[in-house]
């Protein structure tokens, strides 16, 4: 019982839903205050969502239909599945392991490959430019981005988001020294979710959905709502490992610390949105081998530095 | 990596008009690129033979949403060439100042336009708000937004008086700070310049052998400008200077463009200040003699040529339109050699095309399954359509009395 409360209503499927189109809306609202516009009343992203899901699916008649439509529900499952290992509101998240922190990694790439299948299935050829993008994209941001998070947990000496949380809350101010680490999280992060300037797999003026080109109604909105999610739990992950301050001070507080905690890096990758233009591919991926990988890697062999000379 | 062709086009996200390309793409490189003109065809140049003389400006002022007073001001120039009328002084200075602001306003929607394409839609919505200061005096001095209805036969219709005088230039301070931010993002910003630098390469040699006018030719350092070369209006007693550069690709078109911005602030204050007093109009005849004249004009897209042939009547025997676009859309081809998909969208955006000004002619593929060509008069094609439709279950013949029937 109490697990599938936790899988459908909180923290799961419901409490997503939710704050993914708060957030959704917190993003546009930031977006468009910052680009000197008024920006969508509160219940856009609710509405949108309503419209989409009433219009018609059309399926296209070369596409695969199994694969076109699994797609965007294996998105979503493999959304709702990761946050059950997260630290929200308290060091210790709804289940943990030794090794979650691979598993939640693991399960935030799923969406991504979701997208690449989907948009390969639907045989369309704008969809598939997109679809291979959005796979040469994955490979470019991955590596820094586990790279970045694995820093910190070299640091707190556990493979597990639980364990590290519990590390940084019995030594506060220890986060500091991932700041770094922090940065090129959140530059991947937009890579992860594909927002300007990495928007690159879905660029309207090149190549008009790209991935999604075919995608329509129901299955259209469950692609939308899974990377709504996936900008939630991928922010909650950010806030767990970099963040880790003020947690455990009892659910009520922990849980607005939380929730200020996400829309602050919500914020973050709003403001980049804003103020860069749309990478090419190749600019892009060498510029995340060029800098984020070494810089990622920087602030691992500084983290094993900190851990043999000051933490012993 | 095995080859795909794209089809960017007859209605694509990139493009602000239908017009087809089709891209040959291996992997993310083009191989080719080819476009095919015509979506647009709309028969203007048919129907100014319909038309008065008159009547013909207010049409060609349409051939164009963005450059409307371009395409009125060529065609005017035209025909009081043929009829021989001098305009007065402050008719040719209000037309100045007027092609002027159009420039502005043109040069700030490109600069968005061009944002967009690269995917920094900030860009857009800063400039396209900072557009709307110029639309508003626009709106102000002649009454419209678009299509001015400024221009006459031998002359202007309307005056500019002080207080408006005093709203252009309070409006032109204002454009000239955003302008001068404009241009310290463009060469600051690094993935905007990460984007726009070396995209889109047009050589000097290219850029003189494709016709390349306008700023796409000035960015390829080709020096020529309608305005100085052969002063039309009051542009002969204006001091400017003509923006090129030598960067040959996107980010030099760019700099073009916003350098030709400040150098219309100039040129806008100086016309304003030194505007003579005087009447507006010059009586011009119904029937404009026989004759023919060719008139060119710098429009914000390049140099815009209009021909008129004149038979003694008062409607016109030819008129001949062509737009800039026609001009610069062969370079495309040229720029794109070599260049990358995501790279398309802002070549293309960078000649700044208006296909729907260019379409002059429309080609309709004929296939061999249909038969030869048949020349039809208008009444065959009359009976043909309703033929047409009876074979389809639908018959006219008698529709209005069954309307009165029925009501």
């Amino acid at each position: 019982m109490k697990a599938l409360f936790n899988i459908f209503i909180f923290p799961g499927f419901l409490f997503l839903f939710v704050f993914g189109l708060s957030a959704q809306f917190f993003d546009r609202r930031i977006y468009a205050r910052l680009q000197n516009r008024q920006g969508p009343p509160w219940f856009q992203p609710l509405a949108d969502f309503i419209k989409l899901v009433s219009k018609e699916e059309i399926i296209p008649e070369e596409a695969n239909p199994n694969m076109f439509k699994a797609m965007p529900v294996i998105a979503l499952t493999a959304v709702v599945t990761s946050i059950l290992y997260i630290p929200m509101w308290s060091p210790k998240a709804l289940s943990y392991f030794n090794g979650d922190l691979v598993v939640v990694l693991y399960l935030l790439t799923i969406p991504t490959l979701t997208f690449f299948l989907g948009g390969w299935y639907s045989t369309s050829l704008y969809s598939k430019i997109g679809a291979v993008r959005a796979l040469t994209q994955l490979f470019a941001y991955e590596v820094p981005l586990l790279m970045s998070i694995l820093a910190p947990a070299l640091l707190a000496n556990t493979w597990s988001l639980t364990g590290m949380a519990t590390f940084y809350s019995a030594h506060p101010g220890y986060w500091l020294f991932n700041m770094l680490g922090f940065a090129i999280a959140i530059v991947t992060l937009l890579g992860k979710l594909e927002k300007v300037p990495f928007d690159i797999p879905e660029a309207e003026t090149e190549i008009v959905a790209g991935m999604f080109t075919e995608y329509s109604g129901r299955f259209m909105a469950l692609f939308k709502l899974s990377i709504d999610m996936e900008t939630i739990v991928a922010a909650s992950l950010l806030a767990a490992v970099y963040l880790p301050f003020w947690i455990g001070n009892g659910p009520a507080i922990g849980f607005i610390v939380y929730l200020l905690k996400v829309l602050f890096i919500i914020a973050l990758l709003s403001l980049s949105r804003t103020v860069f233009a749309r990478l090419r591919i190749d600019q892009m991926v060498s510029f995340c081998w060029k800098f984020l990988a070494p810089l990622a890697f920087a602030q691992i062999l500084f983290n094993l530095a900190v851990k043999g000379f000051i933490i012993k | 990596m095995h080859k795909v062709v794209i089809p960017i086009g007859p209605q694509h996200p990139a493009l602000k008009e239908p017009e087809s390309f089709s891209v040959t793409l291996s992997g993310e490189r083009i191989l080719a690129f080819s476009a095919r003109l015509g979506y647009n065809h709309r028969g203007i140049e048919k129907a100014c033979e319909e038309r008065t003389y008159l009547q013909d400006v207010y049409l060609t002022e349409r051939i164009c949403g963005i450059c409307s007073h371009t395409h009125s001001t060529a065609f005017v120039q035209a025909v009081e060439e043929i009829a021989g009328l001098v305009i007065p002084e402050r008719a040719s200075y209000i037309r100045t100042i007027i092609g002027e602001l159009e420039r502005i306003h043109s040069h700030l929607l490109w600069l968005g336009v061009a944002g967009h394409e690269v995917g920094f839609d900030t860009l857009l919505m800063y400039t396209w708000r900072d557009r709307e200061i110029v639309m508003d005096i626009l709106a102000q001095v002649t009454g419209n937004r678009v299509n001015y209805g400024c221009n006459t036969i031998g002359g202007v219709r309307r005056d500019i008086d002080p207080s408006q005088t005093k709203d252009i230039l309070k409006a032109i301070d204002t454009l000239e700070e955003r302008t001068k931010y404009y241009i310290d993002i463009a060469t600051k910003e690094t993935t905007l310049i990460e984007r726009l630098s070396g995209v889109g390469k047009l050589s000097k040699i290219d850029a003189v052998t494709l016709g390349a006018v306008g700023p796409t030719g000035r960015a390829s350092a080709v020096d020529r400008d309608v305005r100085r070369d052969d002063p039309y209006a009051a542009y002969d007693k204006l001091k400017f200077k003509v923006v090129t550069d030598d960067h040959c690709d996107v980010y030099g078109r760019a700099l073009v463009r916003v350098g030709e911005l400040m150098e219309s602030y100039k040129m806008l204050r100086q016309a304003l200040k030194e505007m003579p007093e005087g009447p507006l109009t010059v009586k011009a005849p119904r029937k404009i003699p026989a004759g023919e004249a060719t008139s060119r004009y710098e429009a914000p897209r390049g140099e815009c040529f209009h021909y008129v042939k004149s038979n003694g009547t008062d409607k016109p025997e030819r008129v001949k339109v062509r737009a800039p676009t026609l001009a610069n859309v062969q370079t495309v081809a040229k720029m794109l050699e070599d260049g990358q998909l995501a790279d398309l969208p802002i070549v293309i955006a960078a000649i700044d095309p208006c296909f729907s000004c260019t379409d002059r002619i429309t080609l309709i593929k004929r296939s061999g399954s249909r038969g030869p060509a048949k020349r039809m008069s208008w009444e065959d094609l009359h009976t043909y359509s309703i033929d047409w439709y009876r074979k389809k279950g639908l018959d006219f013949t008698g529709l209005n009395e069954k309307l009165k029937k029925w009501i």
